[in-house]
């Protein structure tokens, strides 16, 4: 079993997504308990793979046995292993959190839901595990082509939005394609160790440097990096609230993770650090859309829209880490990428708790949701904390790395702009929690001798709450021990010339 | 080699190019969703006109090994005879995408057409205001 975890891993939730028709055709109810039962094997499987990494290292797995120039080959090392951990455990909680949601918002369509939610997965986790560099196009497109569909369910805009991702995706998964197609040109090779040992003879190339750019592109698209960042807003503001819950703590950080592995992997570092100034200019655009991020969220009075833009701000961070190109500033990439998916995950399910009790998006209906819903809140002040980067919570951790990975860089101007965007971000939640937590009582009625307003406690179901407090406790433990997921993980995910 | 001549000998690749700058005018300018899919369309296709004459060689034949039947292939493969059939293939595989991709954005005009009652883009955005401002 465990030798054929990496393809298990794809093959059970791809499998379980045409199964979950057929028990939703016989019993709705089984659905369900189905998919956490199948995304729970997911996680299993995907703990068992990055234990078998930690422990005898790099897993190479040859689909259908063919030798790896020519056959598809799954490469696990130990970022891959570690992505696998997070997206799988990721959409296990928020499968765990959607019962009650979809129940009000898709009633009529929890089968269908259910098995699109299992093709995103599948396609995320194809993403991540596959060392091929055109099995990866496939994937992408896979996991694209179901988060079109998730988003377009939602309410109001929805299908506009969706459409709207499905012209700009598309010009971004084609892009990729291409990317690959010039690659194939020069070297005649798909698997990306074969390609990163081809390349380095070609760098000066001008179809290696096109393919490279055309690469960066398509994934940038993908993952709403900021000139590209359009679709994203409308997209997760308007899509159903489990559905923004897991596409904004797994989709953007998927591509983040595509990037990493092109830039390091598929090139070696030093093509997109010395050849090509690739990490300077990724480094001022990240800080733009770090800075733009963050102003636009405060514009917003709908909480959903308000995090959306904080999302493509901690997508420019990633990025950020990504270009300082030095142990520090990786190990900060990476790490962030683990704490923003708990983060996401949990301030995207606190709105839709929100949603799923009010009814109610928008910042200014908050005022004394504390005495209504006082775990849902104070969930969310906590994950609000973590984004704006207070140092119990995780978020201050992997902001200390992206700024010791500055320091070490010498770039000065970005670790100013990294406390400058923590800042605007604390005050953007702060606008929340004020509005929530310390706006005046307001007496009923003059007439009514001054009473105040009774607020009765209203909470969320537990089916809700329980997941969001292990995302919670996910964000108050994982900075403790960051400490040593870095020295057991991340620290050889990092290449050894950095 | 003159310009002419450049342009001519990589005829192919021009057509992919101008293929595809037709298909991406499409999808930006124009203000009708289903010519904006359309557009799309043509923008994939270039890709696999793309893929698809990258793999052609000049007087090659079709990836069939000739005298290849029984056990073991008794002569040398000659790989410059046989057209490489592995764009191809990988175009296969992204025809099923684009397929997939040309059918979603298909069920999603569908449902904006039953939402807003046109495929104008500029008609859609009025009626959603109206929309919102009648709730």
């Amino acid at each position: 079993m465990i030798t054929h975890a990496p393809i298990l891993i794809i093959v059970t939730p791809l499998i379980s997504a045409f199964f979950n028709i057929l028990i939703g055709l016989w019993r709705r109810w089984l659905c369900y308990p189905f998919v956490i039962t199948v995304l729970s094997a997911c996680v299993f499987s995907s703990i068992a793979i990055l234990d078998t990494v930690i422990n005898y290292g790099t897993i190479h797995y040859k689909l259908g046995g063919w030798t790896p120039p020519w056959g598809i080959e799954y490469v696990i090392d130990h970022l891959n292993a570690f992505m696998a951990v997070i997206v799988s455990f990721i959409s296990l909680i928020v499968a765990v959190y959607s019962k009650r949601s979809i129940e009000q918002e898709l009633s009529e369509k929890i089968v269908y839901f259910y098995t699109i939610y299992l093709l995103l997965v599948t396609g995320l986790l194809g993403i991540i595990v596959t060392g091929d560099v055109f099995n990866l196009y496939v994937f992408l497109e896979i996991a694209s082509l179901a988060g079109y569909a998730l988003i377009a369910i939602g309410e109001d805009r929805a299908p506009l939005a969706s459409f709207e991702y499905v012209i700009i995706g598309t010009v971004g998964a084609c892009f990729y394609l291409l990317g690959v197609g010039y690659l194939y040109i020069v070297t005649g090779s798909l698997n990306m160790t074969d390609l990163s040992q081809l390349l380095p003879n070609l760098y000066h190339s001008k179809v290696v440097l096109v393919a490279f750019a055309f690469l960066m592109v398509g994934v940038a698209v993908k993952m709403a990096f900021f000139p590209l960042h359009v679709w994203l807003p409308d997209a997760y503001t308007y899509a159903p609230s489990t559905v923004s819950a897991l596409v904004a703590a797994t989709m953007t950080k998927v591509g983040a993770y595509v990037m990493i592995r092109i830039m390091f992997t598929l090139f070696k570092p030093y093509f997109s650090i010395e050849l090509l100034p690739v990490t300077t200019v990724l480094g001022w655009i990240a800080v733009v859309a770090m800075m733009f991020g963050c102003i636009f969220a405060m514009a917003q009075s709908d909480l959903k829209r308000m995090l959306c833009y904080i999302l493509i701000a901690e997508v420019g961070y990633i990025v950020l880490g990504v270009s300082f190109a030095n142990r520090m500033g990786l190990t900060g990439a990476i790490l962030h990428i683990l704490n923003d998916a708990f983060m996401m995950a949990c301030l995207f399910s606190v709105a839709g708790a929100i949603m799923y009790k009010i009814g109610k998006r928008d910042i200014k209906d908050f005022r004394h949701l504390h005495r209504k819903m006082p775990f849902t809140m104070a969930a969310f002040t906590i994950a609000a904390l973590s984004v704006i980067g207070i140092p119990p919570t995780c978020g201050f951790f992997s902001k200390w790395y992206l700024i010791l990975g500055a320091i070490d860089a010498q770039q000065w101007i970005f670790a100013v702009a990294l406390m400058i965007s923590s800042l605007l971000s604390a005050i953007v939640f702060f606008r929340v929690i004020e509005n929530t937590y310390f706006e005046p009582r307001v007496p009923v009625h003059a007439h009514n001798g001054g009473t105040h307003e009774e607020i009765k406690m209203d909470e969320a179901p537990l089916s809700m709450l329980i997941p969001i407090f292990i995302m919670v406790a996910g964000i108050l433990t994982l900075g403790i021990f960051s400490g040593k997921i870095i020295s057991n993980v991340i620290q050889f995910a990092v290449p050894a010339s950095f | 080699m003159g310009t002419i001549e450049f342009i001519i000998s990589k005829y192919n690749y021009w057509i992919y190019v101008l293929l595809m700058m037709i298909g991406f005018y499409a999808m930006i300018a124009k203000r009708n969703l289903v010519k904006k899919i359309v557009g799309m369309n043509i923008f994939q296709t270039a890709i696999i006109l793309f893929f698809v004459s990258t793999g052609s060689k000049k007087g090659a034949s079709i990836p069939i090994i000739q005298n290849g039947h029984g056990d073991v292939v008794s002569h040398a493969v000659n790989a410059a005879q046989y057209v490489n059939p592995l764009p191809h293939v990988l175009m296969l595989t992204a025809i099923v995408v684009m397929v997939s991709t040309f059918g979603v954005a298909l069920a999603l005009i569908i449902m904006i057409y039953r939402k807003y009652g046109t495929l104008e883009e500029d008609e859609i955005f009025e009626m959603s205001e109206i929309l919102r401002l009648r709730k």
